[in-house]
């Protein structure tokens, strides 16, 4: 059997394609370390947290950090009013706010993946009546809806969720319309209706897989807005409840100590920052991996 | 041009309606008795039960409650609070002033200061001076703005002791509102000092409001002005001997402007959301913290009047955006 070999390098996989564009962006690379090691310690949490996030040591009440005057090493970045663990509260903190960006995330990408999918490729009436109930949702500014949502829902981690997915979904619902309006009427589209794909199939496996591209740069965004907002929520007094170790939640028990203990409302809000800033380091990143208009320059 | 007014006008009319459906249904959905909820009241006989769902119109069918609701909207009756019993439109215009003053200030150091540092990042761009004034921005694009008033605070007005911490001006002046905006009637009211003491108040909140879009229009301009920098006309504008500055000041950012203007529209919401937390932090006697009091007081006649004043609002202010832009881009007319 005499097999030419004629090839000698293998062609570039996506992943690989995309790997290369990805890690010449430093920031991105960063901001992928920087959540990789968050996301460790949340899951790790209960071994990687030297107290417990719940345990108030009545023997130091707002202890500062270990670097302060006073401070003690056991209470790295000191202890809160009621004398918690601030590093162990931080870490299942990273907990809730992962779990709240991944659910809000999946929640209106899947929601508004559908909707803008439907509104466009049926188009007339359909997509009309889609985009003006978007409108509606976006006349509103987002954290007001979600404050009021959550007032009728109740207060607490779940409903906030549900009314900051709903906030999200219009951006995800326009960014699909859009992107499945200017693919529809492509040849690869119109060659495979003509090869007899029904509908569902030219939607979702024909048509879907080309406008993944910003989808997944408005997912990352949305992920750390999602973020953002639930500790807004949860500042407000609207998010998650105390005893919670939510960052925000954190943050809103923090802010009569602000004058006499500047920790416990320091750490929380840096958490909160440094995650953000990570998932925004990714966001550009990937939009530069995956824009092939940026590719060429 | 007026074709594409009236064009936008005819999509704001279904708009405005959903948006007033909505704010009609909240209290509707709302778990409890809409009774209790709307009066404000704990325990009730039946009598007077029933006599207050008649009173409030409640026994009547929900189209005819929605029709009603509607009527009362058009002729600019939204409701009364259950708590001061004032009407919701004078408490919104009562207050409405400080926040717009707030957001007018912040809006104005965002543009002045981020579209130069866009400016100056694209011009150099890939030196330390790009690579640090968009790490600057994308900090304060990543910034829990709740917890940064709180920093400023701690800092400014705590270790500092600088800037006062919450309200619009100092205890000691009163004078009478003419405008509503504090640093304008401080000015008329010509009391000694009383200018200086409004100004301090509003540093921080306004810093705190302008740092998302600040970062948002400083991102934007770069890249718009990025792809602008790379165009045939400014080559030939540059080797027509144009200095550097005229070349990118008038032939490059005029262009460069057109996405960042959309931008700067759609930082009304942000700035309202915005507003939200900001109030809250410097206790500023705004709409945004109207609101949220509304909510946590469950005075719930101002938060459905307050949400279809604010939302009419956005959507009025997101109109003459458009218009506007219809006017600097006339290919977007068609």
């Amino acid at each position: 059997m005499a097999v030419a070999e004629i090839k000698t390098t293998k062609p570039q996989t996506g992943f690989a394609e995309f790997w290369f564009y990805f890690s010449r962006n430093k920031g991105a690379v960063m901001g992928l370390a920087i959540f990789l090691i968050i996301l460790v310690l949340a899951i790790f949490a209960p071994f990687v947290a030297p107290h417990s996030p719940s345990i108030q040591n009545r023997d130091v009440l707002l202890l500062p950090p270990a670097l302060a005057a006073g401070g003690q090493w056991t209470y790295f970045l000191g202890t809160d009013a009621v004398g918690r663990d601030i590093l162990s509260r931080l870490i299942y903190g990273a907990r809730f706010s992962l779990f709240i960006g991944l659910v809000v995330v999946t929640l209106s990408v899947i929601s508004g993946v559908l909707v803008g999918l439907i509104a466009g490729y049926f188009r007339g009436r359909t997509d009309t009546i889609i985009m003006r109930v978007m409108d509606i949702i976006l006349a509103f500014p987002s954290l007001l809806l979600a404050l009021v949502l959550v007032a009728v829902l109740g207060p607490g981690l779940v409903n906030a969720m549900i009314a900051i997915s709903l906030v999200n979904l219009p951006h995800f619902v326009r960014l699909t319309r859009a992107a499945v309006m200017s693919e529809r009427t492509k040849d690869y589209v119109i060659a495979s209706r003509v090869a007899g794909a029904g509908t569902l199939r030219l939607m979702f496996l024909t048509i879907l897989p080309n406008c993944l591209a910003p989808l997944i740069v408005q997912a990352t965004l949305a992920f750390s807005a999602a973020i953002l907002d639930a500790a807004a929520l949860g500042f407000l007094g609207m998010g998650a409840q105390p005893p919670t170790p939510e960052w925000g939640t954190m943050l809103a028990e923090a802010r009569e100590f602000i004058q006499r203990a500047w920790w416990v409302v320091t750490f929380p809000g840096l958490a909160i920052l440094v995650t953000v800033i990570a998932i925004n380091l990714m966001g550009d990143g990937l939009r530069d991996a995956l824009d092939p208009k940026l590719k060429r320059s | 041009m007026l074709r594409f007014i009236f064009g936008r006008l005819a999509v704001l009319i279904p708009t405005f309606l959903g948006v007033s459906l909505i704010a009609f249904s909240f209290i509707r959905l709302l778990p409890g008795d809409p009774v209790m909820l709307m009066s404000g009241e704990r325990v009730m006989a039946p009598e007077r039960h029933a006599e207050l769902m008649h009173q409030l119109g409640l026994d009547r069918p929900m189209y005819v409650q929605y029709f009603d609701y509607l009527g009362g909207l058009v002729t600019g009756d939204f409701g009364s609070s259950i708590v001061t019993k004032r009407p919701v439109l004078d408490d919104f215009m009562n207050l409405f002033p400080a926040t717009l003053e707030l957001s007018l200030c912040a809006i104005i150091v965002a543009v002045l200061l981020g579209i130069p540092a866009g400016v100056i990042a694209a011009v150099k761009r890939g030196t330390w001076l790009d690579q640090s004034l968009m790490g600057v921005a994308l900090v304060g694009y990543s910034m829990p703005i709740f917890w940064w008033g709180l920093l400023l605070i701690i800092f400014f007005s705590g270790y500092l002791g600088w800037t006062p911490v919450s309200g619009r001006i100092s205890m000691m002046y009163f004078f009478p509102q003419v405008t509503g905006f504090m640093l304008i009637d401080s000015l008329i009211s010509g009391q000694a000092g009383a200018f200086k003491s409004a100004v301090s108040y509003l540093i921080l909140p306004t810093v705190v409001l302008a740092t998302i879009p600040l970062a948002v229009i400083a991102r934007q301009t770069r890249s718009a002005m990025l792809e602008v920098l790379g165009e045939d006309y400014v080559r030939t504008a540059r080797s027509k001997g144009l200095t550097p500055f005229r070349v990118i000041g008038v032939h490059a950012l005029r262009n460069a402007l057109i996405p960042v203007i959309t931008t700067i529209g759609l930082q009304v919401g942000v700035l309202l959301a915005g507003a939200i937390l900001t109030e809250t932090i410097f206790s500023w006697p705004g709409i945004g913290k109207w609101m949220v009091d509304s909510v946590f007081k469950r005075d719930y006649q101002v938060v459905q009047g307050g949400l279809m004043l604010i939302a009419a609002m956005i959507m009025i202010i997101n109109l003459i955006v458009d218009v506007l832009y219809g006017f600097i881009n006339p290919r977007i007319r068609h």
